[in-house]
């Protein structure tokens, strides 16, 4: 296995309280593989991300149990300086906005090859040529030209073809992308899925997919994981999650979309607002909101019991959840 | 149904670009809008799709009076409310309200809600006397599904689904019978995204509302829409009923807009046929000749340069009188189909089989 998250707990201590972003994740991704997570915000999507590659704020943020296996070695074990190697090199991230995370003032070029500069000491001419390669790779037209470009001269998808440029400048093992195409127009967001999606087969990567976006994750992703109040709550392969979904929250979820191929009465909304993570509620978290609820539910808190060999589910009648 | 009560024409906008500090010259155009037509009906929806750029939001603050039309005229009712000014103006501002994308920023947060909802009355207090206010406010609240005793709160003790009622609450204060909602639910979550849905379904028949729903997400806007345009760098490219739209569109902009949007249904990955465009908008300031939309359309021929294609029913759709035959500016418009149609229930269990191996 690539990499394998368990047991991971987050938390962020607050002048009002301590926020429990994370609460006992595990998932895991094998290299070619692609993992969707999918969960709305404050679910604990990013949090998770973030401390897989290290790169979380600590403090407000803690890591409070739990280990990050990549290649079976538990990186948060490691010290700064062995993390640095990794983060990078073996594992990279693509953010959602990639003009706040591309630096105005360096050329895109500059900023391309300083990894290969800072990581495999390689001179500034060579870097310079190994960013040109990277930038027509991403299909940018006219790369040796655009190369001294700065980021604000580039357009919303160009610029998050060059955050995927960056990702894969040292050909990592593992791509983590956060929202990559919340930010794009709907045509520009296939065009950056296509190129991400052929990019990860030509390399054999690892992907996780962190979005909201139900339609996108149909598209790319092998399996799902459902995150809701810093929990995974129903994990499975794609096929069979959008087939028949073993959690209400994933039920919901998929019935309160809008389709295009049809023109719905009342769209099904799942009432209520997803809890404060400062006060999850007793219980599974997803309780005041669940038209299944029984009283089990507002105080037993569901284990992700096995639905089949490749799925779980957090909820205590995943059965009739399953039946309809 | 066909009594019309917005009437757009020849809509333009064009934001001057300048030279120079002492003797200002200008130099071009950023043309946001460049020549919008449309009709909406009493009591219907008008969704308007569109990318970032293309002047869908420029359109909506022209309907509100918060820009002035380069050219062109927006009739309420059969009068131009874009000429008008001072009293006229307010009075025909009471009758088309505006719902903001953002219900973040569109909020004061120094402002309690009932302040907030109830600010519309201060400038047209011929709506509510004083002292009937605070009573009209808190039904507002009940009506958008608040609770009436939030009443005093501020804005940041909501969330924002909660917030995006308190932005339809005062869009509907002063009983407008027109709304403009531009993206009035992109900034929320999937599970709170539907209930805003609703309840804006809810209040267009229970205040007998016409709706312009501008939105870049194509499923939404179809779920809300009686009819929908298309809008391509300030231009409306396709406009007609939704099943005319999604399931017979003509213009090969619509069909690759279509065909990008992701479908939630994972078997649908491998035999959909995808048009992916190439390339980027171009820039609003230096539009292509002829048809706008040539830089990026596989099917441009040395017509489309020379020539601009009208929105109107195509020559080839003229004498039909099926769903193909509506309003689309293409010279070389075919009908093709791009959304998967959903499958016949017979078909599923075959698939399920499938899927367990």
């Amino acid at each position: 296995m690539l990499l394998e998250v368990r047991d991971l707990h987050v938390e962020f201590r607050t002048r009002d309280g301590v926020a429990k972003a994370v609460n006992g994740v595990n998932y895991s991704v094998d290299e070619g593989e692609t993992l969707a997570v999918l969960g709305e915000s404050g679910s604990g999507k990013s949090v998770t991300a973030q401390a897989v590659m290290g790169i979380l704020d600590t403090p407000p943020g803690k890591i409070t149990g739990g280990e990050i296996l990549f290649r079976g070695k538990d990186l948060l074990k490691f010290k700064e300086d062995e993390r640095r190697k990794v983060r990078g090199a073996e594992m990279a991230m693509i953010f959602q906005d990639a003009l706040s995370s591309l630096n105005p003032v360096l050329s895109v070029g500059d900023q391309l090859g300083e990894m290969f500069i800072v990581h495999r000491g390689m001179s500034r001419k060579d870097a310079r040529t190994k960013a040109v390669e990277l930038m027509d790779r991403v299909r940018i037209p006219g790369a040796a030209q655009r190369v001294r470009d700065y980021p604000h001269q580039f357009s919303g998808g160009m610029r998050q073809r060059i955050m995927i440029a960056m990702a894969l400048a040292l050909e990592p093992a593992l791509i983590i992308a956060d929202e990559p195409t919340t930010a794009l127009d709907v045509t520009v967001q296939a065009q950056v899925m296509d190129l991400l999606a052929e990019l990860q087969r030509e390399l054999h990567m690892g992907l996780i997919l962190i979005t909201h976006d139900l339609g996108v994750v149909a598209d790319v992703a092998d399996k799902i994981a459902v995150m809701y109040a810093g929990r995974i709550v129903e994990s499975a392969p794609v096929h069979d999650i959008y087939k028949a979904p073993a959690h209400p929250y994933t039920r919901g979820l998929l019935d309160s979309i809008p389709r295009l191929d049809q023109k719905g009465q009342e769209l099904y909304a799942i009432k209520g607002l997803p809890p404060n993570l400062m006060h999850i509620p007793p219980g599974c978290a997803f309780n005041p909101r669940c038209p299944m609820a029984q009283d089990v539910c507002r105080t037993d808190e569901p284990e992700l019991y096995e639905v089949d060999q490749h799925r779980g589910s957090a909820c205590h009648f995943w059965r009739e959840c399953l039946n309809g | 149904m066909a009594e019309s009560i917005l009437e757009v024409t020849g809509l333009v906008k064009h934001y001057p670009l300048t030279q120079g500090i002492l003797f200002k010259k200008q130099v071009g155009a950023v043309k946001a809008v460049d020549g919008v037509d449309f009709t909406l009906n009493k009591g219907e929806t008008l969704g308007i799709v569109g990318e970032s750029g293309c002047g869908k939001s420029t359109v909506a603050k022209m309907l509100v009076n918060l820009e002035r039309p380069t050219e062109g005229s927006i009739k309420f009712k059969g009068e131009d409310i874009s000429r008008m000014s001072g009293r006229a103006l307010k009075a025909a501002r009471r009758n088309i309200q505006m719902v903001f994308q953002d219900p973040y920023t569109s909020l004061n947060p120094r402002m309690t809600v009932g302040d907030i909802i109830g600010e519309p009355y201060e400038i047209h207090p011929e709506v509510a006397p004083k002292g009937d206010r605070r009573k009209r406010v808190q039904d507002l609240l009940d009506v958008v599904g608040l609770n009436p005793e939030y009443i005093n709160r501020y804005p940041h003790q909501f969330s924002g689904g909660q917030r995006q009622r308190i932005g339809i609450a005062r869009g509907l204060a002063l009983r407008p019978e027109v709304i403009v909602a531009d993206e009035p639910v992109s900034a929320l979550d999937v599970s709170v995204q539907a209930q805003v849905i609703n309840l804006l379904d809810r209040l267009q028949d229970e205040f007998d509302l016409s709706y312009i729903f501008i939105a870049h997400d194509l499923s939404i806007v179809r779920h809300i829409s009686d009819r929908v345009g298309v809008m391509y760098l300030g231009r409306i490219v396709e406009i007609g009923k939704d099943e005319e739209i999604y399931d017979h569109p003509t213009h090969p902009y619509t069909q690759a807009l279509l065909s990008a949007v992701p479908v939630p249904d994972p078997d649908a990955r491998d035999h959909r046929e995808r048009i992916i465009l190439a390339g980027d908008v171009p820039s609003p300031t230096n539009i292509p000749s002829g048809c706008r939309f040539r830089t990026r359309c596989w099917k441009a021929q040395e017509r489309c340069s020379l020539e601009v294609p009208l929105l109107a029913v195509p020559a080839e759709f003229r004498l039909a009188s099926g769903p193909a035959a509506h309003d689309s500016a293409c010279h070389f418009a075919e009908e093709k189909q791009v959304v998967p149609q959903e499958e016949t229930p017979e078909a599923t269990p075959d698939d399920l089989d499938q899927g367990a191996e």
